[in-house]
């Protein structure tokens, strides 16, 4: 049972991917749909740190380093934050087109802001 | 809708101590967690503590939008020039050829657990400082930009 | 000349990140600067593939102290910089680029010039521009991921410009979710391969791959979105509302971006996955044939029903990809079949590739006539247009001449690489050569109906006063109708020089391994 507590993150990684996944199908406010987006992107990005853990590892800087065997990989730390980045633009922009969607039809309701069909 | 005296004098207390620690963060990117991004980010968020207990027309007059738009573009010519002039010695594009080589940033240091040395490791804090004015700038355009959508809603 | 891939990404970056401080000194100095940046940007694209086609594949390793040296000293043998790694097939996406990038600059420096937020226009435009490039020549499977989202990200931006109507603004709103969660599962998909094998250069990762259940998982991952960012048919949703909505000229470029996700696509099967998938080539083969008739007969059947013209152009788009995606299906099924690969395998890849360069010209070139039309008479509706081929004769010749080109008729390029697929896939399955030819007599039908119904008839009262479009976008249609019209009346040095290359930079998968890893 020990065994198994390294699947714990990724089990966590799945639970928060499906929540935002599931938001973002199945709820109507454009909010709501950008806040499933935003912990599909949090599920990602702990997916990605959790790759990189390596058993009884420190944090992978020199200053002050205490002793220990290995250092958890940095490399995707790296990615992590490349990611964050990403993501935090992301949503400003697409949080500002909500707000100009607001402004020209009065309302968040992702059914009747839906003129482009066919 | 004004926010209370508490909340207000705590904000303009609180601002300056938010601003140090983004750029220590900033600063000491290469020895301690941190950098760019995280040290700007810091930094925004004083702005936008600023932001949120002061009204956007008292706050305006202090967090300009024009100064915001020129910190990020200083930031972001600061690091294309940065990797640009990597090129001028020879190296290939970011090559960081301040490290080890005499001058800013290049005193060398062991590989392994040391206290760590700030004149240190070349081209990366430069590209740090440069990262860190551009977050400051985005993050608070952005802001000041969502704000004044607002603005106009009379909520 | 050394340094020509990293230029290929700075200076499009230089030119966007000036662009506030210049637009304060007015609108000439701002035009001026984009002309002489896009101008720069194409030209040291066009030398970096005629380097590229003469010498052979340009490596460069950023930060390190000399460019070409890939594999440090005290590595052991591992590359461990981000590294650009241009071969045959990234030089002619490169040469496709720097030509559409060029034209939609000419063009739209007078037909954007009355809306305000220019400096944010721009600076987008060249960010989009920069990341196209940096998708197409990077041998890092990260730095690809950075870049397509710099792409779609800026591409997102240039579709909503137009926020006084609120259309655009919820067509950009569509492309930015689906681009983001397209590129969050590509980057799943690198976790996974980075956790298993500690690399995240292609060739590396080439060279370590084994066909594991988890790399099966990522290879999944890896496909669906890039095919999504394409436009192939079941995940195509988002094309004719981001095409139709965003500003013309911003059209003709978000077509080469989607070729550079087609690119990835191959890179991903041919030179990731090549090696591994040994015995599952036909399968896959079958898929991109699948995905690609479905697009043909979807895109067109639904193209003929629209009433918007920017949009039936959106499914025409939709269409085409489907013949890129049919061709190199078929080269793709046959890799391992010797004889098969080179009596017609390489001949439909090559029809594939030709036709990537073929539909961003003939493509562009109809998007900016669309464009031209909206700019003269205010309205996309074929209903309402009528009559002006009188007024604007050179709009009309241009759009002729994309029409023809896109139909598949002799003189004009579509014919040449249309052609190239139709003969090889015959030979490989001739049910679908017939559907394909089907597919190109719709899209004909489809396009004198639009031309017929836009230029030809009385002219109508209201667009008395339409007059011809400004030279400055007449420059940049010509530009791309005359490489339409000479690739089309002589596609064979074309094909030597710059397809075969590219063709053999994708079936001879070794190549991109030993040009970093050495000689192995």
């Amino acid at each position: 049972m020990i065994r198994l507590l390294w699947a714990f993150p990724f089990i966590t990684v799945a639970i928060l991917a499906v929540i935002g996944i599931d938001a973002m199908l199945f709820k109507r406010n454009l909010i709501k749909i950008l806040m499933g987006l935003g912990l599909l992107e949090a599920a990602v990005n702990l997916f990605l740190v959790a790759t990189g853990y390596r058993q009884s590892g420190i944090a992978p800087i020199f200053t002050n380093a205490p002793d220990a065997p290995q250092m958890v990989l940095p490399t995707v730390q790296a990615l992590t934050l490349t990611s964050i980045v990403i993501g935090v633009a992301t949503l400003a922009m697409m949080l500002s087109f909500t707000m100009i969607i607001y402004k020209k039809y009065g309302t968040v309701d992702s059914q009747q802001i839906r003129k482009l069909k066919g | 809708m004004k926010m209370t005296k508490i909340v207000r004098s705590t904000a303009n207390t609180f601002a300056p101590f938010c601003l140090i620690f983004g750029l220590y963060v900033v600063v000491h990117g290469h020895l301690s967690p941190g950098g760019g991004f995280q040290g700007g980010a810091v930094m925004a968020t004083g702005a936008a503590l600023l932001l949120v207990a002061h009204s956007y027309q008292d706050i305006i007059s202090l967090i300009r939008q024009n100064t915001m738009k020129l910190c990020e573009t200083i930031g972001l010519l600061m690091f294309i020039t940065a990797g640009l002039s990597a090129l001028t010695t020879g190296g290939a594009f970011l090559r960081n050829w301040m490290a080890h080589n005499g001058g800013a940033f290049a005193t060398p240091v062991a590989f392994g657990a040391n206290p760590g040395v700030l004149a240190s490791a070349g081209l990366i804090p430069i590209l740090n400082i440069a990262v860190g004015i551009e977050v400051l700038g985005g993050l608070t355009v952005i802001l000041l930009y969502m704000l004044s959508g607002v603005k106009e809603q009379e909520l | 000349m050394r340094h020509l891939p990293a230029l290929l990404v700075a200076t499009p970056l230089f030119a966007a990140f000036f662009m506030p401080l210049i637009g304060r000194a007015g609108q000439t100095a701002r035009s001026l600067w984009v002309l002489l940046a896009s101008v720069a940007t194409s030209t040291v694209g066009l030398l970096l593939a005629w380097k590229v086609f003469t010498t052979g594949t340009v490596l460069y390793v950023f930060g390190a102290a000399a460019a070409g040296q890939a594999l440090p000293m005290d590595s052991g043998g591992i590359p461990i910089r981000i590294i650009f790694e241009v071969d045959a097939l990234s030089a002619l996406m490169v040469v496709i680029a720097s030509l559409s990038s060029l034209a939609v600059t000419l063009y739209s420096l007078v037909a954007d010039s009355k809306s305000s937020g220019q400096d944010g226009f721009y600076s987008m435009l060249f960010l989009l521009v920069a990341g196209i490039f940096g998708m197409v020549s990077t041998g890092d499977l990260f730095n690809f991921f950075v870049f397509l989202e710099i792409t779609s990200l800026s591409g997102a931006a240039l579709v909503a410009f137009r926020i006084d109507k609120g259309v655009a603004v919820e067509a950009g709103l569509k492309y930015a979710l689906l681009s983001t969660v397209g590129a969050l599962s590509i980057l799943i998909a690198i976790g996974i391969l980075f956790g298993q094998y500690n690399a995240l250069n292609i060739a590396t990762l080439a060279a370590r791959l084994q066909f594991t259940m988890l790399d099966k998982v990522a290879l999944a991952l890896l496909i669906v979105p890039l095919a999504m960012k394409c436009g192939a048919v079941p995940m195509h949703f988002w094309t004719p509302d981001a095409y139709s909505t965003a500003p013309s000229s911003i059209t003709a470029l978000l077509v080469v971006s989607s070729q550079a996700s087609l690119y990835g696509l191959f890179r991903i099967l041919f030179s990731l996955y090549g090696d591994v998938l040994q015995f599952s080539w036909l399968t896959f083969g079958w898929f991109l044939i699948i995905l690609g008739v479905l697009s043909m007969f979807v895109g067109v059947t639904m193209a003929i029903l629209q009433k918007d013209v920017k949009r039936l152009m959106a499914y025409h788009a939709v269409s085409q990809t489907g013949y890129m995606l049919l061709g190199v299906g078929v080269g793709l099924a046959v890799l391992g079949n010797r004889e098969a690969l080179d009596a017609y395998g390489r001949t439909a890849m090559a029809g594939g590739l030709f036709h990537i360069l073929n539909h961003a010209m003939y493509k562009g070139l109809l998007f900016l006539t669309a464009g031209a039309i909206f700019y003269r008479t205010g309205t996309r509706n074929l209903n309402k247009l009528g009559g002006l081929g009188h007024t604007m004769p050179w709009t009309m010749v241009f759009f002729m001449i994309g029409a023809l080109a896109i139909a598949g008729i002799p003189p004009f390029n579509g014919f040449a690489s249309k052609l190239l697929i139709y003969e090889s896939v015959f030979r490989f399955n001739p049910f679908l050569s017939i559907i394909a030819m089907i597919v190109s007599i719709l899209t004909l039908a489809s396009f004198v109906k639009v031309f017929h119904s836009m230029f030809m008839g009385a002219p109508k009262a209201e667009y008395a006063e339409a007059r011809e479009v400004p030279k400055s976008m007449l420059i940049g249609m010509g530009f791309l109708a005359v490489i339409v019209v000479v690739t089309g009346l002589m596609p064979r040095p074309f094909i030597d020089h710059m397809i075969t290359p590219a063709v053999n930079a994708l079936v001879d998968r070794s190549d991109y391994i030993v040009a970093i890893l050495g000689g192995k």
